[in-house]
C-alpha cells in the first residue's frame, strides 16, 4: 500500500493531540470524583462545569441547557423516549420523524410505536431533503414530538431545521434534532434557531468516543433519564466521565474555531473528488450537492457491490464505508439510499467517503487515483456490469 | 464480522476469474436485487471438468466462495462436482460469518446451474439428477427479491 488515507470521518475521527493533552491529567493526576468535597474532587467538578460552559458557547446555548451523556445514541434515546413519555401524560401520542434518520432515532420511535404511539415518517425528496411543509401538514393536536436530523450520516444532506423549528414553535410542539454529524462541521447557533433539543457526540469532531451531550432548551420539560445520584442536575445520574467531558470541550472549541474557513477548504476538496469520480462511467452522486456536509461524498457505481469495493479500497490503504446490504449486516441495502428512490441494484454499489480537516490534497489525489482503478477491477469480473454494458440491464440513474 | 485469512486471500487473489468463450456449460445464479450474481463457465471433456472460470458481482464472501468453488470442481468428474456442497466450500475457506453463509449456497448453486446447462445441452433432463436450481440464494432469511418494495 502506497499511502494510508482515512476517509471515514462520519464513522469516527481520530482525537487530535491538543485534546489528548487536555484530557490526560484528568485520567491520572486530577482523577477525583466531581462529587467529592476535597480538593481534587472540587477541581474535577470545576473542570466539568467549565467544560459545560465551553460546549454551550460553541453552539450558542446556555450552560444550564447542556447535559452530558455517553454519546449520540444516548442523547437521542433520552430526548425521544423521555419527551414522548412526558407528553403521553398530556394525552399526546403522535411522533413525527423522517425516513432517513439514524437507527438511534428510528429504533427509539419503533419502540414507542410498540407502546402505543402513532408515528408519521416524513418522506424525503430524491435529493434526501425533508420538506418543512410536510412536517407542518403532519402535525396534529396529538403530536408529542418532532425529531428530524440536522444532517444525514450517509448522504450528508443538511435538513431545513430552522424552518422545521419555526413551524414546531408556532404549533407548540417540541422539536428535537440529531446533530451528531453537524456539530463541529457546520455553524450552529442555537440562540437563533428554534431547536428545543439537540444531540451531539464528541468522537465525530476529533474528541473521544463514549461522550456526548443533549441540549435541552430552557423551559422544555423532560423526564430524567438515569436514576441515581444528583449528577447533571438529577436528570442523568452516574459519576461524570470527567476526562471525556473535558476532551469534548477542547475538541468542540477546536472544531468551531474558524469553522467557516475550515469547512470551505474541506468542501473544495470534496467537490474536486466528486467531479473527478463522476467521470467514472455509470456513476452517480447521492444526496444534494449544495445542502451537504462539507466532508461527505456518497456515490454509486453500477455493476459493483459496496462491500467488495470497501475491501478493495482497504487493500489500497483507503478507509471508507458503504450502504450495501453486506455492510449493514442485513440483506437490504441502506434505508437512506432506498428512501431517495434508488433501486436495490444500485444501492448495493454505494461508497461513502467522509473527509475531515486532517485530510489533505494528496489524500484527495490518492482517492481520485484509486477509486476508478478499484471500480474497474471489480467491474471486469462482474456479470452484472457485462449486462449493463450490453444494455440488457438499465436502471435509469 | 470478520473474514478468515483464506477468505481474504481468495477475495484479493481470486482463482479462475474470467470467461470461457467456447464453454460447454454456463450457469448463472443470484439476483442483482439481492446484491450478488455468480456466473460459472465449464469446459467438459469426457465427463471431466477440464477448465472452469467465473464472474461474480457481490460482496467479499461471494467472490471468495466463487473462487473456492471453481478450485473444488476443477479436474473433477461431473458426479464429483455435483457432490460439492456449500458446507465443503465454507470449510475450505475456514468458515464464513453467519450472515455470509448464503454466499456459499450461491456457489454450490452456481456449480449445479452450470451442470444443469450441460445436461440440457446434451438432451438430458437435469432435474432428476441435479434437482431444482433456484435463482435465489437466501434460504435462511426473507429475501428482498421476493418482497415487492
Amino acid at each position: 500500500m502506497e499511502r494510508f488515507v482515512y476517509a471515514d470521518n462520519s464513522a469516527t475521527t481520530p482525537i487530535i493531540k491538543s485534546v489528548i493533552d487536555e484530557m490526560l491529567p484528568f485520567l491520572e493526576v486530577k482523577f477525583g470524583n466531581p462529587s467529592s468535597l476535597y480538593s481534587i474532587g472540587r477541581e474535577a467538578k470545576r473542570a466539568v462545569e467549565c467544560a459545560r460552559e465551553r460546549v454551550a458557547a460553541c453552539i450558542g446555548a446556555n450552560p444550564a441547557e447542556i447535559f452530558f451523556t455517553s454519546g449520540g445514541s444516548e442523547s437521542d434515546n433520552w430526548a425521544i423516549k423521555e419527551m414522548a413519555y412526558y407528553q403521553m401524560k398530556k394525552g399526546k401520542n403522535h411522533i413525527i420523524t423522517s425516513n432517513i434518520e439514524h437507527h438511534a432515532v428510528l429504533h427509539c420511535v419503533q419502540t414507542l410505536a410498540k407502546r402505543g404511539f402513532d408515528v408519521t415518517y416524513i418522506k424525503v425528496n430524491q435529493n434526501g431533503i425533508v420538506d418543512p411543509i410536510d412536517v407542518e401538514n403532519a402535525i396534529t393536536d396529538k403530536t408529542a414530538l418532532v425529531s428530524i436530523m440536522y444532517a444525514n450520516n450517509e448522504i450528508g444532506t443538511i435538513q431545513p431545521v430552522d424552518d422545521i423549528g419555526r413551524i414546531c414553535r408556532a404549533r407548540n410542539v417540541p422539536f428535537h434534532t440529531d446533530a451528531v454529524q453537524a456539530v463541529g462541521h457546520i455553524k450552529i447557533d442555537l440562540s437563533k434557531q428554534n431547536i428545543d433539543m439537540l444531540s451531539l457526540s464528541a468522537h465525530k469532531f476529533h474528541g473521544p468516543k463514549g461522550v456526548g451531550a443533549l441540549y435541552v432548551r430552557k423551559g422544555i420539560r423532560i423526564n430524567s433519564f438515569i436514576d441515581g445520584g444528583a449528577q447533571e442536575r438529577g436528570k442523568r445520574a452516574g459519576t461524570e466521565n470527567t476526562a471525556g467531558i473535558i476532551a469534548m470541550a477542547a475538541a468542540i472549541e477546536h472544531a468551531c474555531k474558524d469553522i467557516e474557513s475550515k469547512s470551505q477548504k474541506i468542501t473544495d476538496m470534496r467537490n474536486r473528488i466528486i467531479s473527478e469520480l463522476l467521470k467514472i462511467e455509470k456513476s452517480r452522486l447521492n444526496g444534494d450537492l449544495d445542502k451537504r456536509l462539507p466532508g461527505n461524498i456518497n456515490m454509486c457505481f453500477e455493476g459493483v457491490e459496496g462491500e467488495s469495493l470497501i475491501l478493495k479500497l482497504d487493500m489500497e490503504g483507503i478507509c471508507a464505508s458503504s450502504g450495501s446490504a453486506c455492510t449493514s449486516g442485513s440483506l437490504d441495502p441502506s434505508h437512506v439510499l432506498l428512501a431517495i428512490g434508488l433501486p436495490h441494484e444500485i444501492a448495493h454499489g454505494s461508497l461513502r467517503l467522509s473527509l475531515s480537516e486532517l485530510n489533505n490534497q494528496e489524500d484527495a489525489d490518492y482517492i481520485i487515483e484509486k477509486v476508478p482503478k478499484v471500480v474497474s477491477e471489480l467491474r471486469k469480473m462482474s456479470p452484472l456490469w457485462e449486462k449493463i454494458k450490453k444494455g440488457e440491464k438499465y436502471y435509469g440513474v | 464480522m470478520a473474514y478468515s485469512e483464506k477468505v481474504m486471500d481468495h477475495f484479493a487473489n481470486p482463482r479462475n476469474v474470467g470467461e470461457i468463450e467456447d464453454a460447454d456449460a454456463v450457469g448463472e445464479v443470484g439476483n442483482p436485487k439481492c446484491g450478488d450474481i455468480m456466473k460459472m463457465y465449464l469446459k467438459i471433456d469426457n465427463n471431466i471438468i477440464t477448465d472452469v472460470k467465473f464472474k461474480t458481482f457481490g460482496c467479499g464472501a461471494a467472490i471468495a466462495t466463487s473462487s473456492m468453488a471453481t478450485e473444488l470442481v476443477k479436474g473433477k468428474t461431473i458426479e464429483e462436482a455435483l457432490k460439492v456442497t456449500n458446507k465443503a466450500v465454507m470449510e475450505a475457506l475456514d468458515g464464513l460469518p453467519p450472515v455470509k453463509v448464503h454466499c456459499s449456497v450461491l456457489a454450490e448453486e452456481a456449480i449445479k446451474a452450470a451442470i444443469s446447462d450441460y445436461y440440457q445441452k446434451n438432451g438430458i433432463n437435469p432435474e432428476p439428477i441435479v434437482g431444482k436450481v433456484g435463482s435465489c440464494c437466501h434460504e435462511d432469511a426473507p429475501c428482498p427479491c421476493s418482497m415487492d418494495k
